[in-house]
């Protein structure tokens, strides 16, 4: 158990056959997380991270498929599972929290109610013991006086507060694993502070795994142990979070830190990445980001961009920043 | 450098009541939601002035209210030494609003779909029956896109694209104010950059002055000259941007640092703030902060403070010092 990691995805490829032909929104992508530890998955709108995190869980709309790759939670593979035998995996063993808390709820049921189907769905118990479970799981995650608001309808709670239930309800049946899609992003910033707050506390204490799927990099900065950096469905960087932040690899990483606006670069220019993500039908030939890098080459150009396992295992780049420097320093 | 905005006292009520029948059956109060209560402050010319606060907070109204969307429910907002709600004289009001603009946050939403580019950039000028020949293709290269582009459509272009293109329409009148309302916050990063760069560039360029509504520390920090914070439609603090990020005074300002995500805070371990915004039908008495604030006394629950002046900072908090 202590080896296996909780989740493996070895070589992962969705693809969507299109009348203007195949998409693939996810490009031969590895990750590991293991017990305890929270996995950031950051990139800009259309770099394949959520369609990432709904292929490990099973939720990747039609025509979008798994084609190729594996997918092992706790060792098992899981990518080739019938939709009832996945069903019964979801909820269980992996919980999932959506961007926008509303919408994941329904609004004509009491938290109550979907809380305790839930728990009932997995957990062999009785009606009175699966509410009792789904009171706790409200306390657990700082909702006052959960078991008058049990009966309460999603409507009755602020954002923050729906947010708590819906990690409730990824959580109530005890899973491995919690792929966490934005979870902050419709959020205030002192109520994402609470919110990550408790992802955080809720990792250490029951040594859930977590992918958390976000575009801030400041949230990815505090919370994440690792960081995978996604462009154009493809893997661009991964590595620990401290070492990939402050000394990029990848030139599209190093991109992304500069055009943030950071407290200590004041009032200067903010360096820009010239142009924007490529669209899936339109990738460019060779590495999906030359367009848009310094360091281009002609190789970069002609030759698709390296996979991770195939450099050095952290940036995906032909050139990566700090090896050619070191290469010039010694020549 | 004078004020070219004066923003005084200005207090927005919104009636959020249910239908008369539902009141009567129901036996429901009427509900008032006071969106902006008391809000006074000025803006020099050719700064960039931003608001934040979280949601509810007020800051997308002001911005409403500034260029003339909303009207004030007392107070005034004063755009060149005139006020838009109860000035009389037709051209007066048509030379200011020709000053004032407005680029909305999303970018998707604020470009009419069946309208060619070229007919959206010059429809602030074309309203008023100008000249409008060769205005977009000017203002788009302006702004960074080709002169061609003024054929296409709004969907031929990508997100930052088009919050160029809105921000080549509020150009074309050639206003001197610019009110940004979260310009930015549909936006990737790399994106973002691009178009906050764009907006000081124009602003050197042109002499512009923006009032830049946003939720983003960050982005504040990077753009504004002064920034005020409103909490609950009240402005609770404002200061030159160096002053307030150096030396927060107001305890909600405080708390917003604290919690703002740091790239540099690896494994940083806060303690979260406690509670939520309240509802602003009902908001707190006394300071509207007390009931979250860690160093309310009897006193703030009562009255509520009025700004007043703490070196560089203005504050509206009974115990800041």
């Amino acid at each position: 158990m202590t080896d296996t990691p909780v989740l493996s995805v070895r070589n992962l490829v969705v693809e969507i056959p299109t009348r203007h032909g195949l998409l693939r929104p996810v490009d031969d992508v590895s990750y590991d997380i293991e017990a305890g530890e929270i996995l950031g998955v950051v990139g800009e709108s259309g770099a394949g991270k959520s369609m990432t995190g709904n292929a490990v869980i099973g939720l990747l709309d039609p025509p979008a498929r798994i084609t190729s790759g594996e997918i092992l939670l706790s060792g098992q593979p899981i990518h080739n599972l019938e939709r009832s035998a996945l069903r019964r995996l979801r909820g269980k063993k992996m919980g999932m929290i959506f961007q926008d808390p509303l919408t994941s709820l329904n609004p004509l049921l009491t938290i109550g109610d979907q809380l305790s189907e839930t728990i009932l769905e997995h957990l062999d118990i009785s009606q009175t013991q699966a509410r009792k479970r789904a009171i706790a799981a409200l306390e657990e995650v700082g909702i006052p006086a959960a078991s008058a608001r049990i009966n309460s309808y999603p409507h009755e709670f602020s954002g923050g507060m729906r947010q708590r239930v819906v990690i409730a309800l990824a959580l109530c049946a005890e899973p491995d694993l919690i792929i966490a899609d934005e979870p902050t992003t419709a959020l205030d910033v002192s109520v994402q502070a609470q919110i990550m707050a408790l992802l955080k506390r809720l990792c250490r204490d029951r040594g859930v795994a977590v992918m958390l799927v976000t575009h801030d990099m400041g949230v990815i900065a505090e919370a994440a142990d690792r960081v995978a950096v996604m462009y154009a469905g493809r893997l661009a960087e991964l590595g620990a979070v401290r070492e990939v932040l402050t000394n990029a690899r990848h030139p599209y990483t190093a991109g992304l830190m500069a055009s943030t606006p950071l407290a200590s670069q004041g009032r200067k220019r903010l360096r820009q990445i010239p142009g924007a993500m490529p669209r899936l039908g339109a990738l460019p030939t060779g590495c999906a980001f030359h367009p848009r890098c310094d360091h281009a080459q002609d190789q970069c150009r002609q030759e698709p961009g390296p996979t991770l396992d195939r450099c050095d295992g952290r940036a995906a780049c032909w050139f990566p920043i700090g090896a050619d420097t070191k290469e010039e320093a010694q020549a | 450098m004078s004020a070219i905005i004066k923003v005084e006292h200005l207090t927005r009520v919104f009636d959020v009541s249910k239908p008369w029948l539902n009141r009567v059956i129901e036996r429901l109060p009427r509900a008032l939601l006071t969106a902006v209560s008391d809000v006074s402050f000025e803006i020099e010319e050719n700064s960039v002035y931003a608001l934040v606060g979280e949601s509810g907070s007020g800051k997308s109204t002001i911005g409403k209210i500034m260029v003339g969307l909303v009207a004030p429910s007392e107070g005034s907002v004063q755009v060149e030494d005139v006020d838009l709600a109860t000035e009389t004289d037709a051209t007066k009001v048509e030379a200011v609003r020709a000053n004032i603009q407005m680029i909305f946050q999303d970018p998707f939403a604020s470009l009419n779909p069946r309208w060619r580019v070229r007919d959206v950039i010059a429809e602030p000028v074309a309203a008023k029956g100008g000249d409008t020949t060769g205005l977009a293709e000017k203002l788009l290269e302006q702004v960074g896109l080709s002169a061609a582009d003024a054929g296409k459509y709004p969907h031929e272009f990508s997100g930052g694209q088009r919050q160029r293109i809105c921000i080549a329409r509020a150009l074309a009148s050639e206003p001197k104010i610019i009110v940004c309302d979260e310009p930015t916050s549909a936006l990737d990063v790399s994106v973002q950059a691009q178009v906050l760069n764009l907006m000081s560039d124009l602003r050197e360029e042109l002499g512009l002055t923006y009032l830049f509504i946003s939720h983003d520390l960050t982005v504040v920090q990077h753009m504004a000259d002064r920034i005020g914070v409103l909490y609950l439609g009240r402005l609770v603090e404002e200061a030159p941007r160096d002053v307030l990020f150096d030396d927060p005074k107001h305890p909600y300002t405080q708390m917003l640092f604290a919690a703002a995500p740091k790239m540099d805070g690896f494994g940083r371990e806060i303690d979260p703030p406690k509670g939520e915004i309240p509802d602003a039908i009902n908001p707190p008495t006394g300071c509207a902060f007390h009931p979250r604030c860690p160093l309310a006394i009897e006193r703030c629950s009562v009255e509520r403070p009025e700004m007043r002046n703490l070196g560089a900072t203005r504050v509206a908090c009974h115990l800041a010092e």
